[in-house]
């Protein structure tokens, strides 16, 4: 299993060629270059992921996959025991997210060579885009959780490149701002969290922390406790605050919209279909510790994950920038797979919700991404992203709308389209786990279904409209990528995912739960025929009656829940005038003041003394004596 | 003793005294001289009535006159020389290093 470090060094290497000889290529050189590096690195993560289920994961006779660690260096040593290691962790998790990343990659890489044609800095692009895929691998084969931290920051650093992009444009440059800070905000909890967590067990590895129901955690951190929760729980609950903050969790979701100003392409790869899941994935890794270490917190994370998911999806139905109608349906998503998170137990049937979380993952990556290169598809015709601007789309860009359509069905959990299995996997394992949850996951599937809805109907059917150009289909290049994301949503459904990623890594069966699933149907088709009747036609009266009635709350709705405006409140009023500004007034009067006077005293002395040193030899000689005769007349007394 | 060490006091602290005020340079060397000479009257002095059957006193005399001797020739030639280059041995006028 070697020659996985190929695929992380593929990524690296061409984004080193392309960041620093880019400029000296032709543009579409370095697309195409990027383009095939990450071809490869796709074959190798197919390749890895076929030997590792097929060949030699099953090597335990318990029947669970094992894992494999084919590649490890000793980075960082601090004392014999507490070492930073860099290495290549392969684990069914891992090899999963390996497929799932090289494969939208590659689909946005084919795409950009399209969407991206002519653009400035088409060769910088390309560059960030390998940078980005190389951390975001890096960080999901990562052995131990310092490693994963490092990744974790290159991820943050990729994006705010990538969101920044159009750094001629200012929204687009305050949006790179503001992710790059919520995101760093939220991994200032992730460090503390590694290093509580670090303290106790006195290791990064992910191997010694899981190993033996995460035996090592419970016993070291046995009896600590701060303000009257257990140490453990601060630990895991400080780490799962940068998975929020990544994973774009209420309340630090508010980056996640503000990242659609990066080129489309960009949205589907990073905002929609993996990095943004990095928070899902660092709890999964570290799944056995949140069990048995500190189950309290995997109850937040459900509840958590529950409110996210609904108050995303409330806010998604009135967006009108079609990005953000998606950038919204993502939190949502990634919500549904962290209530899945908290709403699982450990092994057998009883980690039911762990193995959705993960399918949900997967599938959402596929028809997520789908999505935002259909919208992509659709922007690059209409150079719009308001709905407004759009409808009727259906006649001029035939594929686009199929596929976009398959894609809808697949998030509104329609079978046989991915979505279904996997929401319904995640629905039933909340079914028998917490009805409360159950109930809200329940209606915000029909939310979703509603709202993915009401953008499809506004894009595709409503009124003909007269556009200044006729709307085209895309070219080819663009199209290939959404073609292949399309069959993927359908079939990836059919995958009996239980069989290979479960919490304790034993496979199990499952089985779809028809009743549990009749209800997931039903509610998504009741959204699906509201949209139709309030949107098909167009601009309809029942529309705007519905709005009036709604009054306050539609308005509150469209502002986000005024949630942008709270933080800023809450940094310019509260952190900048209370905190900041008598710091600053601190700093510059105290301690500056300080320093400058113990100068200024330094000068007025030496320029009191310097008289003495005259040149005037004979006074010397009158100080010198008069010197020797005070400390006679002193010895003498004395 | 007494007079030999009044005689040496006064020698002491008038050659102190003209090396203070002195702004001529020769005076001021020849006050070094009174000064150094003090100091071999004391030593002979001490040698002779305190310790007679040692003789270090006398010999360190006589070292302090030979060391004495080739401190004013230097000290000579160097006011020469500085007589020759700026034209005058005040003291207090040749402070042309401090700046």
């Amino acid at each position: 299993m070697e020659f996985t470090l190929f695929i992380l060094a593929i990524p690296l290497a061409v984004f080193l060629v392309a960041g620093l000889a880019g400029s000296r290529m032709k543009p579409r050189a370095a697309g195409v270059m990027g383009t095939v590096g990450i071809g490869i690195a796709a074959v190798l993560s197919y390749t890895a992921a076929f030997f590792y289920f097929f060949k030699i994961g099953n090597g335990k006779t318990d029947g669970a996959f094992a894992d494999v660690v084919p590649f490890s260096v000793e980075w960082l040593r601090f004392t014999d025991k507490v070492h930073i290691d860099l290495g290549i962790l392969i684990d069914p998790i891992s090899v999963m997210m390996l497929v799932v990343i090289t494969t939208v990659s590659l689909m946005v890489h084919i795409y950009s060579l399209g969407y991206m044609e002519g653009e400035r800095g088409f060769q910088r692009y390309y560059a960030f885009l390998s940078l980005f895929s190389f951390s975001m691998l890096g960080l999901v084969v990562a052995t131990n959780i310092f490693q994963m931290y490092i990744f974790w920051e290159l991820v943050g650093v990729s994006s705010y490149l990538l969101i920044g992009f159009y750094y001629t444009k200012p929204q687009a440059v305050a949006a790179s701002k503001k992710a790059f800070i919520v995101t760093r905000f939220a991994d200032l909890g992730f460090l503390v969290g590694i290093l509580i967590l670090s303290f106790y067990t006195g290791t990064f590895d992910f191997g010694a922390l899981t190993a033996d129901n995460a035996l090592l955690v419970v016993n070291t951190t046995a009896g600590a406790s701060f303000l009257g929760l257990s140490v453990a729980t601060w630990a895991m609950a400080l780490i799962f605050m940068g998975g929020a903050g990544k994973s774009a969790m209420f309340p630090l979701h508010i980056w996640l919209p503000d990242a659609m100003e990066g080129p489309t392409p960009v949205s589907a790869l990073i905002h929609a279909a993996t990095m943004v899941v990095a928070g899902v994935y660092l709890v999964a890794r570290l799944f056995t510790v949140y069990v048995f270490a500190a189950p309290d917190v995997l109850v937040m994370i459900g509840y958590v994950g529950a409110f996210t998911a609904l108050f995303a999806a409330i806010i998604a139905i009135t967006q009108t920038d079609i990005k953000r109608v998606l950038a919204f349906s993502t939190i949502s998503q990634i919500a549904y797979m962290m209530v899945a998170l908290g709403v699982s137990g450990f092994g057998g049937h009883g980690g039911l919700g762990y193995m959705a979380s993960m399918f949900h993952l997967f599938t959402h990556a596929f028809f997520k991404a789908l999505l935002f290169l259909g919208a992509g598809s659709v922007i690059h015709t209409v150079h719009s992203n308001e709905m407004s601007a759009m409808g009727g789309l259906r006649r001029y860009m035939p594929v686009t709308h199929i596929t976009f359509l398959i894609a809808c069905l697949a998030i509104a959990g329609i079978p046989p389209f991915s979505g279904f299995f996997s929401k319904d996997e995640i629905l039933a394992a909340a079914f028998h786990h917490d009805k409360v949850l159950f109930a809200a996951l329940w209606i915000i599937a029909g939310l979703t279904a509603f709202y993915m809805f009401r953008l499809y109907f506004n894009i595709f059917w409503g009124k003909k409209r007269h556009y200044e150009h006729t709307p085209h289909e895309s070219p080819k290049i663009m199209l290939f990528p959404l073609l292949l994301l399309a069959l993927l949503s359908c079939v990836t459904g059919a995958i009996p995912f239980s069989n290979f990623i479960s919490g304790d890594n034993i496979p199990f069966d499952t089985h779809i739960e028809w009743g549990v699933a009749a209800s997931g149907i039903a509610i998504a088709v009741v959204g699906i025929l509201a949209a139709s009747s309030l949107y098909r036609k167009g601009d309809s009266h029942a529309v705007r009656h519905l709005i009036n009635s709604l009054g306050n709350f539609y308005q509150a709705t469209l502002h986000k829940f005024y949630l942008d405006e709270v933080w800023m409140f809450i940094t310019k009023s509260i952190v900048f005038k209370c905190v900041s500004t008598p710091i600053a007034w601190f700093d510059k009067h105290v301690v500056d003041g300080a320093m400058n006077r113990l100068g200024r005293g330094t000068q007025q002395l030496s320029s009191a003394i310097k008289g003495f040193q005259s040149g005037d030899v004979q006074f010397y000689a009158w100080v010198f004596i008069a010197g020797a005769l005070i400390v006679t007349a002193l010895a003498l007394v004395m | 003793m007494e007079h030999y060490l009044i005689l040496s006091s006064i020698m002491f602290f008038t050659g102190i005294y003209g090396f203070i005020t002195r702004k001529n340079m020769l005076a001021v060397l020849i006050s070094i001289e009174l000064i150094l000479n003090s100091v071999e009257i004391n030593f002979s002095v001490f040698n002779r009535y305190l310790y007679p059957e040692g003789m270090e006193g006398m010999i360190f005399s006589l070292f302090g006159i030979a060391i004495s001797a080739a401190e004013t020739a230097v000290a000579i030639a160097i006011i020469i020389n500085i007589y020759r280059n700026l034209k005058d041995i005040n003291v207090r006028r040749i402070n042309k290093m401090k700046n």
